[in-house]
């Protein structure tokens, strides 16, 4: 089992992560700058974060370290902590303008 | 065969990806957000990082799309009315997003992978290897983010509860409590000197 593992990710090679990975962070960042909706554009950070934690874990694997690992187990953390607090925000945003449109939201746009 | 795997987890995570963008339903960008994170969360398996993968796919694909379901359930987000922005920012969006795309495709393009040593690589996603690490080495970030933990519930439940005493006092926008009592007081004053 070990040794078909250990196979299968030599049978990769890391390039394709790190384009697997830029691909997916780009496209994240494509989705804050094309939607309007914030609880969209929170969904495309996820995405964002997402594609980091893909990296490291790749990196992590290939180095055989898992420091890298551990580092994405924390970001994980973070990030829900994260989303809880940021759509707690929203929903206040929301009950008091009665949208999430993040054209009508530019109180602090100089 | 695993590279084939690889291929169509890639293939499926960048097309759910694209509709989660794309997709005009907000409810509809949640789900395939699900499915790209699915993805995600089998390549973690395919680098043999069995811990990630189930803490992966409790946290984002239980917890974090629960969330985001249940917001958008709750704010009634579910139509597909929603504003877009004009065709000119749409294109300069995606022109912005392509160009980024090339600048890190070009910035990495030289890299090269140096060879590892792979009798290591099996061992590391397992469970006792990472509690090792966490426990030994990364203890104290652990208790650190513990308390960011409690301090992010502490505040999500604190604006609930602004947004809870808002909607019950309704003459009161802003003031919290303490205030309204304030005010209580000064017209019973005003009350009794008449």
């Amino acid at each position: 089992m070990n040794e078909n593992i250990t196979q299968a990710v030599q049978g990769i090679p890391l390039n394709y992560y790190i384009w697997l990975s830029t691909a997916l962070f780009v496209i994240g960042v494509l989705g804050v700058l094309y939607r309007r909706n914030a609880i969209i554009i929170f969904m495309c950070i996820e995405l964002m974060l997402n594609a980091v934690n893909l990296l490291l874990v790749a990196f992590s694997a290939y180095h055989g370290d898992g420091s890298g690992q551990v580092f994405v187990f924390f970001i994980m953390a973070v990030a829900a902590a994260e989303v809880a607090v940021g759509l707690a925000i929203l929903i206040v945003i929301y009950h008091n303008t009665r949208t999430t449109d993040i054209n009508v939201l530019n109180k602090l746009k100089w | 065969m695993t590279l084939y795997a690889f291929y169509f987890l890639s293939f499926l995570a960048v097309l759910s990806a694209l509709m989660v963008v794309f997709s005009r339903n907000p409810i509809y960008s949640v789900l395939y957000l699900v499915i790209t994170f699915v993805c995600v969360g089998c390549h973690y398996l395919l680098l043999s990082a069995e811990f990630l993968f189930a803490v992966h796919m409790i946290v984002y694909a239980g917890a974090i799309m629960v969330l985001f379901l249940y917001v958008i359930m709750l704010l009634n987000l579910n139509k597909e009315d929603e504003a877009h922005k004009s065709n000119y920012l749409r294109f300069a969006a995606v022109i912005s997003a392509g160009l980024l795309m090339m600048v890190v495709v070009a910035a990495l393009r030289g890299a090269e992978a140096s060879q590892v040593d792979f009798s290591t690589v099996s061992n590391i996603g397992k469970v006792k290897v990472l509690g090792n690490l966490l426990f030994n080495e990364f203890l104290l970030p652990f208790e650190i983010v513990s308390i960011l933990l409690l301090a992010a519930m502490v505040g999500a439940v604190m604006l609930a509860k602004t947004h809870m005493k808002r909607t019950a006092e309704p003459t009161h926008k802003k003031n919290g409590r303490a205030s309204v009592a304030n005010q209580n007081i000064t017209t019973n004053i005003k009350e009794l000197t008449k």
